[in-house]
Protein backbone atom coordinates (compact mmCIF):
# COMPACT_ATOMS: atom_id res chain seq x y z
CA UNK A 1 0.00 0.00 0.00
CA UNK A 2 3.04 2.35 0.81
CA UNK A 3 4.78 1.36 -2.20
CA UNK A 4 1.40 2.01 -4.19
CA UNK A 5 1.41 5.74 -2.33
CA UNK A 6 4.78 6.59 -3.49
CA UNK A 7 3.92 5.87 -7.15
CA UNK A 8 1.07 8.04 -6.79
CA UNK A 9 2.37 10.36 -4.94
CA UNK A 10 2.35 12.81 -7.99
CA UNK A 11 -1.12 12.70 -8.64
CA UNK A 12 -2.17 13.27 -5.19
CA UNK A 13 0.05 16.50 -5.25
CA UNK A 14 -1.22 17.87 -8.28
CA UNK A 15 -4.91 17.97 -5.97
CA UNK A 16 -3.42 19.24 -3.11
CA UNK A 17 -3.75 22.90 -4.12
CA UNK A 18 -7.52 22.60 -5.71
CA UNK A 19 -8.49 20.32 -2.30
CA UNK A 20 -6.90 23.48 -0.03
CA UNK A 21 -8.53 26.11 -1.74
CA UNK A 22 -12.11 24.35 -2.18
CA UNK A 23 -11.79 23.33 2.04
CA UNK A 24 -10.90 26.82 2.55
CA UNK A 25 -13.69 28.46 1.05
CA UNK A 26 -17.02 26.15 0.44
CA UNK A 27 -15.88 23.73 3.30
CA UNK A 28 -15.16 26.22 6.14
CA UNK A 29 -18.27 27.95 5.33
CA UNK A 30 -20.41 24.93 5.34
CA UNK A 31 -18.94 25.10 9.85
CA UNK A 32 -19.53 28.81 9.21
CA UNK A 33 -23.34 28.15 9.29
CA UNK A 34 -23.38 27.20 12.81
CA UNK A 35 -23.38 31.27 13.61
CA UNK A 36 -26.97 30.99 12.67
CA UNK A 37 -27.30 29.20 16.03
CA UNK A 38 -25.14 31.59 17.80
CA UNK A 39 -24.86 35.35 18.08
CA UNK A 40 -22.23 36.30 16.47
CA UNK A 41 -19.09 38.50 17.46
CA UNK A 42 -16.46 39.19 15.35
CA UNK A 43 -13.89 38.95 17.68
CA UNK A 44 -14.97 35.18 18.77
CA UNK A 45 -15.96 34.31 15.19
CA UNK A 46 -17.35 30.78 14.68
CA UNK A 47 -17.31 30.56 18.37
CA UNK A 48 -19.71 33.13 19.39
CA UNK A 49 -22.09 32.17 22.21
CA UNK A 50 -24.99 29.71 21.35
CA UNK A 51 -28.17 30.81 21.24
CA UNK A 52 -30.03 27.78 19.94
CA UNK A 53 -32.71 28.47 17.58
CA UNK A 54 -33.32 32.31 18.59
CA UNK A 55 -32.00 33.75 15.22
CA UNK A 56 -34.43 31.67 12.80
CA UNK A 57 -37.59 32.36 15.60
CA UNK A 58 -36.59 36.01 15.62
CA UNK A 59 -36.44 36.12 11.76
CA UNK A 60 -40.07 34.09 10.89
CA UNK A 61 -41.95 36.66 13.28
CA UNK A 62 -40.80 39.61 10.90
CA UNK A 63 -44.03 39.74 8.68
CA UNK A 64 -41.37 41.20 5.63
CA UNK A 65 -40.23 37.78 5.76
CA UNK A 66 -42.89 35.72 5.33
CA UNK A 67 -43.65 38.04 2.24
CA UNK A 68 -40.04 37.52 0.61
CA UNK A 69 -40.64 33.28 0.73
CA UNK A 70 -44.11 33.99 -1.39
CA UNK A 71 -42.61 36.45 -3.43
CA UNK A 72 -39.40 34.22 -4.45
CA UNK A 73 -41.80 31.03 -4.34
CA UNK A 74 -44.19 33.12 -7.08
CA UNK A 75 -41.35 34.74 -9.10
CA UNK A 76 -39.22 31.55 -9.41
CA UNK A 77 -42.44 29.28 -10.38
CA UNK A 78 -43.10 31.55 -13.41
CA UNK A 79 -39.92 31.79 -14.82
CA UNK A 80 -39.20 28.29 -14.22
CA UNK A 81 -42.23 27.45 -16.43
CA UNK A 82 -41.30 30.19 -18.40
CA UNK A 83 -38.21 29.45 -19.18
CA UNK A 84 -39.51 25.55 -20.04
CA UNK A 85 -42.38 26.64 -22.30
CA UNK A 86 -40.54 29.35 -24.22
CA UNK A 87 -37.49 27.40 -25.44
CA UNK A 88 -39.00 24.62 -26.14
CA UNK A 89 -41.35 26.12 -28.36
CA UNK A 90 -38.54 28.55 -30.10
CA UNK A 91 -36.44 25.10 -30.78
CA UNK A 92 -39.85 23.61 -31.96
CA UNK A 93 -40.34 26.31 -34.67
CA UNK A 94 -36.67 27.03 -35.42
CA UNK A 95 -36.19 23.42 -36.62
CA UNK A 96 -39.34 23.85 -39.26
CA UNK A 97 -36.70 26.32 -41.09
CA UNK A 98 -35.18 24.42 -43.87
CA UNK A 99 -32.09 26.97 -44.56
CA UNK A 100 -29.38 26.20 -41.99
CA UNK A 101 -27.90 29.52 -42.43
CA UNK A 102 -30.87 31.22 -41.37
CA UNK A 103 -31.40 29.35 -38.23
CA UNK A 104 -28.21 29.66 -37.44
CA UNK A 105 -28.34 33.18 -37.79
CA UNK A 106 -31.98 33.54 -35.75
CA UNK A 107 -30.23 31.10 -33.28
CA UNK A 108 -26.97 33.53 -32.76
CA UNK A 109 -29.42 36.44 -32.03
CA UNK A 110 -31.15 34.95 -29.20
CA UNK A 111 -28.53 33.07 -27.98
CA UNK A 112 -26.93 37.28 -27.09
CA UNK A 113 -28.50 38.20 -23.99
CA UNK A 114 -27.47 35.24 -22.08
CA UNK A 115 -23.85 36.36 -22.26
CA UNK A 116 -24.68 39.74 -20.72
CA UNK A 117 -23.99 40.64 -16.98
CA UNK A 118 -27.35 41.56 -14.99
CA UNK A 119 -25.60 44.64 -14.41
CA UNK A 120 -25.69 45.41 -18.00
CA UNK A 121 -29.07 44.01 -18.84
CA UNK A 122 -30.38 45.67 -15.99
CA UNK A 123 -29.06 49.19 -16.92
CA UNK A 124 -30.96 48.36 -20.38
CA UNK A 125 -33.89 47.55 -18.80
CA UNK A 126 -34.13 50.76 -17.08
CA UNK A 127 -33.56 52.79 -19.74
CA UNK A 128 -36.20 51.36 -22.19
CA UNK A 129 -38.82 50.88 -19.47
CA UNK A 130 -38.86 54.33 -17.83
CA UNK A 131 -40.97 56.68 -18.09
CA UNK A 132 -39.55 58.29 -21.41
CA UNK A 133 -37.73 55.10 -22.22
CA UNK A 134 -38.61 53.53 -25.60
CA UNK A 135 -41.72 51.29 -24.62
CA UNK A 136 -43.69 53.79 -23.10
CA UNK A 137 -43.12 56.45 -26.10
CA UNK A 138 -44.41 53.40 -28.44
CA UNK A 139 -46.88 52.59 -26.51
CA UNK A 140 -48.05 56.48 -26.11
CA UNK A 141 -48.21 55.93 -29.96
CA UNK A 142 -51.65 53.77 -29.26
CA UNK A 143 -52.75 56.27 -26.66
CA UNK A 144 -51.54 53.96 -23.69
CA UNK A 145 -50.54 56.14 -20.95
CA UNK A 146 -47.14 54.80 -19.22
CA UNK A 147 -46.58 52.11 -17.41
CA UNK A 148 -44.88 52.14 -14.13
CA UNK A 149 -42.71 48.87 -14.97
CA UNK A 150 -40.42 48.48 -12.33
CA UNK A 151 -42.33 50.91 -10.01
CA UNK A 152 -45.84 49.38 -9.99
CA UNK A 153 -45.80 46.77 -6.84
CA UNK A 154 -48.56 44.57 -9.54
CA UNK A 155 -46.23 45.07 -11.94
CA UNK A 156 -42.86 44.33 -10.96
CA UNK A 157 -43.11 40.84 -10.58
CA UNK A 158 -43.96 40.01 -14.21
CA UNK A 159 -41.33 42.74 -15.56
CA UNK A 160 -38.81 40.27 -13.85
CA UNK A 161 -40.35 37.07 -14.93
CA UNK A 162 -40.69 38.46 -18.70
CA UNK A 163 -36.93 40.06 -18.75
CA UNK A 164 -35.47 37.14 -17.13
CA UNK A 165 -37.10 34.45 -20.20
CA UNK A 166 -36.72 36.86 -22.40
CA UNK A 167 -32.60 36.84 -21.39
CA UNK A 168 -31.83 33.79 -21.00
CA UNK A 169 -34.15 31.31 -23.54
CA UNK A 170 -31.48 31.35 -25.97
CA UNK A 171 -29.69 28.79 -24.13
CA UNK A 172 -32.45 26.89 -23.63
CA UNK A 173 -33.32 27.38 -27.51
CA UNK A 174 -29.63 25.71 -28.27
CA UNK A 175 -29.78 22.93 -25.76
CA UNK A 176 -33.31 21.75 -27.32
CA UNK A 177 -32.29 22.12 -30.88
CA UNK A 178 -29.09 19.90 -30.09
CA UNK A 179 -31.65 17.58 -28.79
CA UNK A 180 -33.88 17.99 -31.65
CA UNK A 181 -31.07 17.38 -34.53
CA UNK A 182 -30.27 13.95 -32.79
CA UNK A 183 -33.70 12.91 -33.95
CA UNK A 184 -34.06 10.65 -36.63
CA UNK A 185 -35.66 11.92 -39.44
CA UNK A 186 -36.65 8.48 -40.62
CA UNK A 187 -39.59 8.49 -37.72
CA UNK A 188 -41.07 11.32 -39.36
CA UNK A 189 -40.57 10.06 -43.09
CA UNK A 190 -42.46 6.72 -41.61
CA UNK A 191 -45.17 8.98 -40.28
CA UNK A 192 -45.73 11.07 -42.93
CA UNK A 193 -46.45 7.32 -44.49
CA UNK A 194 -49.13 6.88 -42.21
CA UNK A 195 -50.72 10.24 -42.66
CA UNK A 196 -49.26 12.10 -39.93
CA UNK A 197 -49.15 15.64 -40.52
CA UNK A 198 -46.82 18.29 -39.41
CA UNK A 199 -48.49 18.91 -36.20
CA UNK A 200 -49.31 15.03 -35.30
CA UNK A 201 -45.70 14.29 -35.79
CA UNK A 202 -44.44 17.31 -33.49
CA UNK A 203 -46.86 15.97 -31.22
CA UNK A 204 -46.07 12.38 -31.07
CA UNK A 205 -42.58 12.10 -32.17
CA UNK A 206 -40.92 15.43 -31.12
CA UNK A 207 -41.98 16.15 -27.77
CA UNK A 208 -41.91 12.66 -26.50
CA UNK A 209 -38.17 12.08 -27.68
CA UNK A 210 -37.74 16.10 -26.14
CA UNK A 211 -38.69 14.84 -22.80
CA UNK A 212 -35.66 13.57 -20.86
CA UNK A 213 -34.09 16.96 -21.91
CA UNK A 214 -37.17 18.83 -20.55
CA UNK A 215 -36.98 16.78 -17.40
CA UNK A 216 -33.19 17.52 -16.94
CA UNK A 217 -33.44 21.32 -17.55
CA UNK A 218 -36.46 20.94 -15.15
CA UNK A 219 -34.71 19.20 -12.09
CA UNK A 220 -32.01 20.95 -12.19
CA UNK A 221 -33.90 24.11 -12.18
CA UNK A 222 -35.97 22.74 -9.27
CA UNK A 223 -33.35 23.23 -7.05
CA UNK A 224 -33.00 26.43 -7.77
CA UNK A 225 -36.75 27.20 -6.52
CA UNK A 226 -35.09 29.55 -3.78
CA UNK A 227 -33.11 31.47 -5.60
CA UNK A 228 -35.70 33.53 -7.73
CA UNK A 229 -32.55 35.80 -9.40
CA UNK A 230 -30.78 37.86 -7.26
CA UNK A 231 -28.61 39.62 -9.77
CA UNK A 232 -31.67 40.89 -11.68
CA UNK A 233 -33.88 41.79 -8.66
CA UNK A 234 -30.80 43.04 -6.68
CA UNK A 235 -30.01 45.78 -9.65
CA UNK A 236 -33.69 46.36 -10.84
CA UNK A 237 -35.90 47.07 -7.44
CA UNK A 238 -36.37 49.55 -5.21
CA UNK A 239 -38.12 50.25 -1.99
CA UNK A 240 -41.98 50.89 -3.42
CA UNK A 241 -41.59 47.38 -5.17
CA UNK A 242 -40.47 45.82 -1.45
CA UNK A 243 -44.10 44.33 -0.77
CA UNK A 244 -44.32 42.37 -4.08
CA UNK A 245 -40.30 42.23 -5.38
CA UNK A 246 -37.75 41.41 -2.51
CA UNK A 247 -36.51 38.29 -2.39
CA UNK A 248 -35.15 35.82 0.06
CA UNK A 249 -31.64 36.50 -1.23
CA UNK A 250 -32.32 40.36 -1.25
CA UNK A 251 -33.53 39.95 2.10
CA UNK A 252 -30.52 37.97 3.08
CA UNK A 253 -28.42 40.62 1.50
CA UNK A 254 -29.68 43.81 3.12
CA UNK A 255 -29.72 42.02 6.41
CA UNK A 256 -26.79 40.39 6.82
CA UNK A 257 -24.18 42.44 5.04
CA UNK A 258 -25.33 46.02 5.06
CA UNK A 259 -26.93 45.69 8.30
CA UNK A 260 -24.33 43.51 9.50
CA UNK A 261 -26.59 40.93 11.48
CA UNK A 262 -24.66 38.25 10.38
CA UNK A 263 -26.57 35.33 12.75
CA UNK A 264 -29.96 36.31 11.30
CA UNK A 265 -28.57 36.42 7.75
CA UNK A 266 -26.60 32.73 8.09
CA UNK A 267 -30.12 31.56 9.45
CA UNK A 268 -31.91 32.74 6.06
CA UNK A 269 -29.26 31.29 4.11
CA UNK A 270 -29.41 27.42 6.05
CA UNK A 271 -33.59 27.53 6.15
CA UNK A 272 -32.33 28.27 2.13
CA UNK A 273 -29.89 25.39 1.67
CA UNK A 274 -32.18 22.99 3.52
CA UNK A 275 -35.29 23.36 1.50
CA UNK A 276 -32.87 23.24 -1.50
CA UNK A 277 -31.47 20.18 -0.66
CA UNK A 278 -34.95 18.93 -0.59
CA UNK A 279 -36.24 19.92 -3.70
CA UNK A 280 -32.65 18.74 -5.11
CA UNK A 281 -33.24 15.46 -3.63
CA UNK A 282 -36.92 15.52 -4.44
CA UNK A 283 -36.81 16.43 -8.32
CA UNK A 284 -33.87 14.03 -8.58
CA UNK A 285 -36.21 11.40 -7.02
CA UNK A 286 -39.32 12.15 -9.02
CA UNK A 287 -37.26 12.27 -12.49
CA UNK A 288 -35.97 9.01 -11.62
CA UNK A 289 -39.21 7.31 -10.87
CA UNK A 290 -41.57 9.29 -13.96
CA UNK A 291 -39.34 9.34 -16.60
CA UNK A 292 -36.59 6.88 -15.86
CA UNK A 293 -33.60 9.44 -15.67
CA UNK A 294 -30.87 9.24 -13.62
CA UNK A 295 -28.36 12.14 -13.73
CA UNK A 296 -25.91 11.46 -11.69
CA UNK B 1 -37.12 14.40 -46.14
CA UNK B 2 -40.70 13.98 -48.05
CA UNK B 3 -41.45 17.23 -48.48
CA UNK B 4 -45.23 18.42 -47.73
CA UNK B 5 -46.07 21.57 -50.11
CA UNK B 6 -49.96 21.61 -48.96
CA UNK B 7 -51.40 25.50 -48.72
CA UNK B 8 -51.60 24.98 -44.90
CA UNK B 9 -47.96 23.88 -44.99
CA UNK B 10 -46.99 26.67 -46.56
CA UNK B 11 -48.97 29.02 -44.88
CA UNK B 12 -47.20 27.99 -41.88
CA UNK B 13 -43.91 28.70 -43.00
CA UNK B 14 -44.42 31.86 -44.04
CA UNK B 15 -46.11 33.02 -40.49
CA UNK B 16 -43.35 30.79 -38.68
CA UNK B 17 -40.10 32.88 -40.43
CA UNK B 18 -42.20 36.32 -39.35
CA UNK B 19 -42.44 34.84 -35.92
CA UNK B 20 -38.79 34.15 -35.99
CA UNK B 21 -37.52 37.08 -37.62
CA UNK B 22 -40.08 39.41 -34.82
CA UNK B 23 -38.85 37.48 -31.48
CA UNK B 24 -34.90 37.22 -32.40
CA UNK B 25 -35.05 40.94 -33.55
CA UNK B 26 -36.54 41.55 -30.15
CA UNK B 27 -33.97 40.29 -28.69
CA UNK B 28 -31.31 42.65 -29.66
CA UNK B 29 -33.49 45.45 -30.31
CA UNK B 30 -32.77 46.75 -26.86
CA UNK B 31 -28.85 46.87 -27.54
CA UNK B 32 -29.71 48.87 -30.72
CA UNK B 33 -31.49 51.15 -28.85
CA UNK B 34 -28.78 51.80 -25.69
CA UNK B 35 -26.16 52.24 -28.92
CA UNK B 36 -28.43 55.05 -30.74
CA UNK B 37 -29.17 56.78 -26.95
CA UNK B 38 -25.70 56.58 -26.21
CA UNK B 39 -24.65 58.70 -29.34
CA UNK B 40 -27.57 61.08 -29.05
CA UNK B 41 -27.85 64.64 -27.81
CA UNK B 42 -29.55 64.73 -24.47
CA UNK B 43 -32.53 66.95 -25.54
CA UNK B 44 -33.28 64.38 -28.07
CA UNK B 45 -32.83 61.64 -25.37
CA UNK B 46 -35.32 63.41 -22.72
CA UNK B 47 -38.05 63.71 -25.75
CA UNK B 48 -38.30 60.66 -26.28
CA UNK B 49 -37.41 61.08 -29.84
CA UNK B 50 -34.57 58.03 -29.96
CA UNK B 51 -35.67 54.85 -31.12
CA UNK B 52 -32.79 52.48 -33.14
CA UNK B 53 -30.74 55.98 -35.04
CA UNK B 54 -29.07 58.57 -32.89
CA UNK B 55 -30.64 61.70 -33.00
CA UNK B 56 -28.30 64.82 -32.93
CA UNK B 57 -25.45 62.68 -33.39
CA UNK B 58 -22.53 63.30 -30.57
CA UNK B 59 -19.72 61.25 -28.76
CA UNK B 60 -19.80 63.74 -25.85
CA UNK B 61 -20.75 60.75 -23.45
CA UNK B 62 -18.12 58.85 -24.58
CA UNK B 63 -15.58 61.26 -24.08
CA UNK B 64 -17.14 61.92 -20.47
CA UNK B 65 -16.73 58.40 -19.48
CA UNK B 66 -13.08 58.06 -20.83
CA UNK B 67 -12.10 61.23 -19.55
CA UNK B 68 -11.06 60.95 -15.97
CA UNK B 69 -9.97 57.67 -14.22
CA UNK B 70 -13.42 55.94 -13.06
CA UNK B 71 -14.14 54.01 -15.98
CA UNK B 72 -10.02 53.33 -17.09
CA UNK B 73 -9.02 52.21 -13.50
CA UNK B 74 -12.44 49.90 -13.46
CA UNK B 75 -11.26 48.58 -16.63
CA UNK B 76 -8.00 47.82 -15.98
CA UNK B 77 -9.18 46.04 -12.60
CA UNK B 78 -11.31 43.60 -14.62
CA UNK B 79 -8.78 43.14 -17.14
CA UNK B 80 -5.94 42.44 -14.17
CA UNK B 81 -9.11 40.02 -12.89
CA UNK B 82 -9.78 38.40 -16.18
CA UNK B 83 -5.81 37.26 -16.85
CA UNK B 84 -5.19 36.12 -13.62
CA UNK B 85 -8.53 34.83 -12.87
CA UNK B 86 -8.48 32.57 -15.88
CA UNK B 87 -4.61 31.32 -15.46
CA UNK B 88 -5.38 30.21 -11.87
CA UNK B 89 -8.57 28.67 -13.20
CA UNK B 90 -6.88 26.81 -16.06
CA UNK B 91 -3.80 25.88 -14.06
CA UNK B 92 -6.02 24.28 -11.45
CA UNK B 93 -8.36 23.22 -13.74
CA UNK B 94 -5.69 20.72 -15.47
CA UNK B 95 -3.80 19.91 -12.41
CA UNK B 96 -7.13 18.46 -10.57
CA UNK B 97 -8.83 17.11 -14.13
CA UNK B 98 -5.67 14.79 -14.86
CA UNK B 99 -5.49 12.72 -11.83
CA UNK B 100 -9.52 12.53 -11.27
CA UNK B 101 -9.23 11.57 -14.89
CA UNK B 102 -7.79 8.14 -13.77
CA UNK B 103 -9.78 5.11 -12.47
CA UNK B 104 -9.61 4.59 -8.44
CA UNK B 105 -7.39 1.41 -8.99
CA UNK B 106 -4.96 4.18 -10.29
CA UNK B 107 -5.25 7.22 -8.00
CA UNK B 108 -6.07 6.02 -4.85
CA UNK B 109 -9.30 7.79 -3.42
CA UNK B 110 -9.86 9.00 -6.19
CA UNK B 111 -13.90 8.71 -5.99
CA UNK B 112 -13.78 10.66 -2.80
CA UNK B 113 -11.51 13.42 -4.15
CA UNK B 114 -14.48 13.21 -6.55
CA UNK B 115 -17.50 13.66 -4.00
CA UNK B 116 -15.24 16.33 -2.09
CA UNK B 117 -15.66 18.82 -5.38
CA UNK B 118 -18.90 17.64 -6.18
CA UNK B 119 -20.75 18.32 -3.35
CA UNK B 120 -19.57 22.01 -3.49
CA UNK B 121 -21.63 22.55 -6.92
CA UNK B 122 -24.63 21.09 -5.20
CA UNK B 123 -24.48 23.01 -1.79
CA UNK B 124 -22.65 26.29 -0.27
CA UNK B 125 -22.52 27.62 2.73
CA UNK B 126 -24.35 30.63 1.81
CA UNK B 127 -23.82 34.36 1.59
CA UNK B 128 -22.41 35.04 4.83
CA UNK B 129 -20.44 32.03 5.98
CA UNK B 130 -18.75 32.43 2.80
CA UNK B 131 -18.11 36.43 3.09
CA UNK B 132 -17.34 35.85 6.69
CA UNK B 133 -14.25 33.53 5.91
CA UNK B 134 -13.22 36.04 2.86
CA UNK B 135 -13.11 38.57 5.96
CA UNK B 136 -10.88 36.00 7.89
CA UNK B 137 -8.33 35.32 5.47
CA UNK B 138 -7.59 38.68 5.19
CA UNK B 139 -8.13 39.00 0.95
CA UNK B 140 -10.97 41.99 1.86
CA UNK B 141 -9.80 44.81 -0.99
CA UNK B 142 -7.26 42.32 -2.42
CA UNK B 143 -7.72 41.56 -6.01
CA UNK B 144 -7.14 37.60 -4.89
CA UNK B 145 -11.06 37.92 -3.13
CA UNK B 146 -12.41 38.07 -6.16
CA UNK B 147 -10.30 34.88 -7.63
CA UNK B 148 -9.55 32.19 -4.70
CA UNK B 149 -12.74 31.65 -3.96
CA UNK B 150 -13.93 30.47 -7.15
CA UNK B 151 -10.89 29.06 -8.31
CA UNK B 152 -11.67 25.37 -8.85
CA UNK B 153 -15.07 25.88 -11.23
CA UNK B 154 -16.09 22.54 -10.47
CA UNK B 155 -18.87 22.14 -13.86
CA UNK B 156 -15.50 23.05 -15.90
CA UNK B 157 -13.64 20.54 -14.15
CA UNK B 158 -16.25 17.50 -15.26
CA UNK B 159 -15.92 18.83 -19.06
CA UNK B 160 -12.42 18.76 -18.92
CA UNK B 161 -12.00 15.91 -17.18
CA UNK B 162 -14.77 13.57 -19.71
CA UNK B 163 -12.37 15.17 -22.27
CA UNK B 164 -9.17 13.80 -20.83
CA UNK B 165 -11.33 9.93 -20.66
CA UNK B 166 -11.84 10.75 -23.98
CA UNK B 167 -8.80 10.78 -25.24
CA UNK B 168 -6.87 7.29 -26.57
CA UNK B 169 -5.15 5.63 -23.67
CA UNK B 170 -2.64 4.44 -26.04
CA UNK B 171 -0.66 7.75 -26.03
CA UNK B 172 0.28 8.14 -22.48
CA UNK B 173 1.05 4.49 -22.03
CA UNK B 174 3.98 4.65 -24.60
CA UNK B 175 4.98 7.82 -22.97
CA UNK B 176 4.96 5.93 -19.28
CA UNK B 177 7.20 3.43 -21.33
CA UNK B 178 9.31 5.65 -21.96
CA UNK B 179 9.64 6.55 -18.60
CA UNK B 180 7.74 9.72 -17.93
CA UNK B 181 6.53 11.01 -15.05
CA UNK B 182 2.75 11.85 -14.55
CA UNK B 183 4.04 15.45 -14.44
CA UNK B 184 5.85 14.95 -17.70
CA UNK B 185 3.05 13.01 -18.95
CA UNK B 186 0.68 15.88 -18.60
CA UNK B 187 2.61 18.81 -19.60
CA UNK B 188 4.10 16.84 -22.72
CA UNK B 189 1.27 14.94 -24.05
CA UNK B 190 -1.90 15.78 -22.76
CA UNK B 191 -1.53 19.40 -22.80
CA UNK B 192 -1.43 20.13 -26.66
CA UNK B 193 -3.86 17.46 -26.61
CA UNK B 194 -6.27 19.49 -24.43
CA UNK B 195 -6.42 22.92 -26.17
CA UNK B 196 -9.95 22.55 -27.89
CA UNK B 197 -11.14 21.56 -24.46
CA UNK B 198 -8.94 24.41 -22.77
CA UNK B 199 -10.75 26.77 -25.27
CA UNK B 200 -13.85 26.08 -24.08
CA UNK B 201 -13.16 25.90 -20.50
CA UNK B 202 -10.72 29.45 -21.01
CA UNK B 203 -13.84 31.17 -22.62
CA UNK B 204 -16.44 30.13 -19.80
CA UNK B 205 -13.88 31.64 -16.98
CA UNK B 206 -13.33 34.78 -19.44
CA UNK B 207 -16.54 35.11 -19.38
CA UNK B 208 -17.54 34.86 -15.37
CA UNK B 209 -14.92 36.80 -14.40
CA UNK B 210 -15.59 39.50 -16.35
CA UNK B 211 -19.32 39.42 -15.61
CA UNK B 212 -18.90 39.10 -12.31
CA UNK B 213 -20.22 42.02 -10.65
CA UNK B 214 -21.37 41.19 -6.76
CA UNK B 215 -17.91 39.88 -5.28
CA UNK B 216 -16.36 43.04 -5.95
CA UNK B 217 -19.10 45.06 -4.49
CA UNK B 218 -18.48 43.35 -0.85
CA UNK B 219 -15.38 42.28 -0.98
CA UNK B 220 -13.84 45.36 -2.20
CA UNK B 221 -14.06 49.06 0.31
CA UNK B 222 -12.52 50.90 -1.75
CA UNK B 223 -14.72 51.91 -5.12
CA UNK B 224 -11.20 52.42 -6.97
CA UNK B 225 -10.32 48.98 -6.96
CA UNK B 226 -13.86 47.88 -8.64
CA UNK B 227 -13.90 45.88 -11.24
CA UNK B 228 -15.95 46.87 -14.39
CA UNK B 229 -19.67 45.39 -13.43
CA UNK B 230 -19.06 46.82 -10.37
CA UNK B 231 -18.54 49.95 -11.31
CA UNK B 232 -21.31 49.60 -13.72
CA UNK B 233 -23.80 48.68 -11.20
CA UNK B 234 -23.02 51.89 -8.84
CA UNK B 235 -23.70 54.11 -11.90
CA UNK B 236 -27.17 52.28 -12.62
CA UNK B 237 -28.92 55.20 -9.81
CA UNK B 238 -26.75 57.90 -9.62
CA UNK B 239 -24.93 59.20 -13.01
CA UNK B 240 -26.18 62.54 -12.14
CA UNK B 241 -23.96 62.48 -9.28
CA UNK B 242 -20.90 60.75 -11.44
CA UNK B 243 -21.87 63.94 -13.63
CA UNK B 244 -21.95 66.55 -11.02
CA UNK B 245 -18.34 65.59 -9.14
CA UNK B 246 -17.02 65.80 -12.63
CA UNK B 247 -15.56 69.05 -12.24
CA UNK B 248 -16.48 69.92 -15.51
CA UNK B 249 -19.55 73.11 -15.51
CA UNK B 250 -22.88 70.71 -15.06
CA UNK B 251 -24.90 73.10 -16.70
CA UNK B 252 -22.65 73.32 -19.98
CA UNK B 253 -22.29 69.24 -19.60
CA UNK B 254 -26.13 68.75 -19.53
CA UNK B 255 -26.56 70.66 -22.60
CA UNK B 256 -24.98 67.69 -24.17
CA UNK B 257 -25.77 64.57 -22.55
CA UNK B 258 -27.48 63.96 -19.55
CA UNK B 259 -27.70 60.83 -17.17
CA UNK B 260 -29.30 58.56 -19.81
CA UNK B 261 -26.67 59.03 -22.52
CA UNK B 262 -23.76 58.74 -20.54
CA UNK B 263 -24.91 55.96 -19.08
CA UNK B 264 -25.85 54.23 -21.75
CA UNK B 265 -22.33 54.76 -23.71
CA UNK B 266 -20.27 52.93 -20.41
CA UNK B 267 -22.69 50.28 -20.37
CA UNK B 268 -22.32 49.74 -24.30
CA UNK B 269 -18.51 49.89 -23.44
CA UNK B 270 -19.10 47.17 -20.66
CA UNK B 271 -20.60 44.98 -22.38
CA UNK B 272 -18.56 45.35 -26.17
CA UNK B 273 -16.05 42.49 -25.32
CA UNK B 274 -18.64 40.15 -24.61
CA UNK B 275 -19.57 41.28 -28.15
CA UNK B 276 -16.28 41.38 -29.59
CA UNK B 277 -16.13 37.42 -28.78
CA UNK B 278 -19.22 36.69 -29.26
CA UNK B 279 -18.25 34.21 -32.49
CA UNK B 280 -15.82 32.49 -30.11
CA UNK B 281 -18.46 32.13 -27.28
CA UNK B 282 -21.28 30.79 -29.73
CA UNK B 283 -18.95 27.93 -31.12
CA UNK B 284 -17.10 26.83 -27.94
CA UNK B 285 -20.23 26.95 -25.57
CA UNK B 286 -21.97 24.45 -27.73
CA UNK B 287 -19.07 22.41 -27.59
CA UNK B 288 -19.19 22.97 -24.17
CA UNK B 289 -22.89 21.11 -23.55
CA UNK B 290 -21.38 18.29 -26.00
CA UNK B 291 -18.06 17.49 -24.26
CA UNK B 292 -19.85 18.37 -20.26
CA UNK B 293 -22.71 15.68 -21.61
CA UNK B 294 -20.21 12.79 -21.95
CA UNK B 295 -20.73 11.04 -19.25
CA UNK B 296 -18.15 10.37 -16.37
Amino acid sequence: MLHKLRQQKAYHLMLIPSVLLVFIFSYIPFYGLVIAFQKYNPGLGFHSPWVGWDNFQHVFNQPNFVRTIWNTLYMSFFKIIGGIIVPVTFAILLNEVAHSAVKRTFQTLVYIPNFLSWVIMAGILLDILGSDGIINSFLSVFGIKPVSFLGSPSIFPWTMIVSDIWKGFGFGTVVYLAALTSIDPGLYEAALIDGAKRWKQTLHITLPLLMPTIVLMSVLSLGNVLNAGFDQIYNLYSPIVYQSGDIIDTYVYRLGIQQAQYSVGAAVGLFKSVVSCIMIVLSYVLANKVAGYRIF
Amino acid sequence: MVQDRSLSRRAFLVFNYIFLLLTSVLCILPFVNLLAVSFSGSAAVSAGEVAFWPVDFTTKAYEFALSGDRFITALWVSVERVILGTAVNLILLVLTAYPLSKTKSKVMGRNLYMAFFMITMLFNGGLIPTYLVVVKTGLINSIWALILPGALPVFSMIILMNFIRGLPEEIEESAVIDGAGPLQVLVRILLPLLKPALATVGLFSIVGHWNSWFDGIIYMNDMSKYPIQSYLQTLLLNFDEIMMKSGTDYTELLSKMNARTGRAAELFLGALPILAVYPFLQKYFTTGLVLGSVKG
